[in-house]
C-alpha cells in the first residue's frame, strides 16, 4: 500500500464484514513528540483470542478467516517498519479495536496519504452505517461524526446523496487544512 | 466555511429531488472491487472518477458503491457495470483516466468499451 489511509480504508471494511453500526477512525499526529497513530474501532460481532492471532499471521488464515487476509499483516508490516506496532483489542459481541503506532520520522514511513478521501468513500459506501472521524495534529483537532449529519439530514436524505458527499469532502479538507497549518 | 446550515438547505433541495424520482427499476449500478488487492491496485481513484463523472454530467439512477474481491486480483482494479435487463460487463486494469470513456460510452450510449473488459485481456 502506497498510502496508510488506503490501509485504513481496507481494515474498516472489516469492520462493515463483522456487521458494524459505527466505526469510529482517530489519526493522531505529532511532529513534536514524533509519532502518528491511528484507531479503528468497531462495534461488530468481534473476534475471539484465537481469531485475533490467526489475522495477524498471513500464513495461518485458514479459509474460514479468508476474507481477512493480508489487510491486518500488511498494515502491521507498515507500524512496524517504523519501529511501532500493531495492536488488536476485540471481544465477542462488543467489537474490536485496531490501534497502529507509527515512528513519524522513520525513513520507512508510509505517507498518510488522502485520508480524506478514504472516509468519504467509507461513508459513500455505506450509507447506512455511521461513522466518526477524529483526526489531531499539534496545531488543532477535528471531527466528523455522521450521527450529528442524519439529524439534520432527517431520515429521506441518505448521506450518499451526491450534494451531502460534496459537503463531507469539502468540510474534511477545509478542517484538515487548519490542522495543517494552512489555511 | 461549510456549516450545518448549509447541509440543511442540500437537505431540502434533496428532498425535493427525491419526490422527483422515487425508485427507478432501471438504476444502473457500477460496483468497484475494493478488497485489499483493488485497493492496492488503485481503485480509490477509480471510485472517485466515477462519483465525479456522474455527478458532472448530473445522471439521475447511476448508483456507485463497492463490492469485494471476485478473484482475479491480477485485473484489479475490476470494475462491474449491471444494467438492468443487460448482461453484467466486467472491466479491468481500470484507471481514472479510462473512467470517462466507459462513463459516456457504456452508461450513457450503451455501447460495451470491448477494449477495456476482461475479454481482451483474457
Amino acid at each position: 500500500m502506497r498510502e496508510l489511509s488506503l490501509n485504513v480504508m481496507d481494515i474498516a471494511q472489516n469492520s462493515v464484514t463483522a456487521n458494524a453500526s459505527l466505526i469510529t477512525i482517530t489519526v493522531n499526529e505529532s511532529d513534536k513528540d514524533d509519532f502518528l497513530d491511528i484507531f479503528i474501532e468497531d462495534n461488530g460481532k468481534g473476534m475471539t483470542k484465537e481469531q485475533v492471532q490467526s489475522v495477524i499471521d498471513p500464513f495461518f488464515t485458514t479459509r474460514k478467516t479468508r476474507k481477512v487476509g493480508l489487510g491486518i499483516p500488511l498494515f502491521k508490516m507498515a507500524a512496524e517498519q517504523t519501529g511501532g506496532y500493531l495492536t488488536i483489542e476485540s471481544q465477542v459481541g462488543i467489537g474490536t479495536k485496531v490501534h497502529a503506532h507509527f515512528v513519524k520520522s522513520s525513513v520507512d514511513m508510509t505517507p498518510l496519504g488522502d485520508i480524506n478521501s478514504t472516509v468519504k468513500i467509507l461513508i459513500q459506501c455505506n450509507p447506512c452505517l455511521d461513522f466518526v472521524f477524529n483526526h489531531s495534529t499539534d496545531i488543532g483537532e477535528f471531527t466528523l461524526d455522521t450521527r450529528e449529519l442524519r439529524e439534520v439530514l432527517g431520515e429521506d436524505v441518505p448521506l450518499s446523496t451526491p450534494d451531502v458527499l460534496e459537503w463531507i469532502g469539502g468540510f474534511l479538507e477545509e478542517q484538515s487544512d487548519i490542522i495543517y497549518g494552512g489555511a | 466555511m461549510k456549516s450545518l446550515a448549509e447541509l440543511q438547505a442540500i437537505r431540502d433541495k434533496a428532498k425535493l429531488e427525491l419526490n422527483m424520482r422515487h425508485e427507478n427499476p432501471d438504476a444502473i449500478r457500477v460496483l468497484v472491487g475494493m478488497a485489499t488487492c483493488g485497493i492496492a491496485a488503485g481503485a480509490r481513484p477509480v471510485l472517485n472518477a466515477f462519483t465525479e463523472e456522474v455527478a458532472k454530467r448530473n445522471l439521475q439512477d447511476v448508483t456507485i458503491t463497492q463490492t469485494g474481491c471476485i478473484g482475479i486480483c491480477q485485473f484489479e482494479p475490476v470494475v462491474e457495470i449491471e444494467i438492468p435487463g443487460e448482461d453484467k460487463v466486467t472491466y479491468v486494469k481500470m484507471t481514472p483516466e479510462k473512467v470517462a470513456k466507459v462513463v459516456n460510452d457504456h452508461i450513457v450510449n450503451r455501447n460495451v468499451v470491448t477494449e477495456y473488459t476482461i475479454g481482451a485481456y483474457k
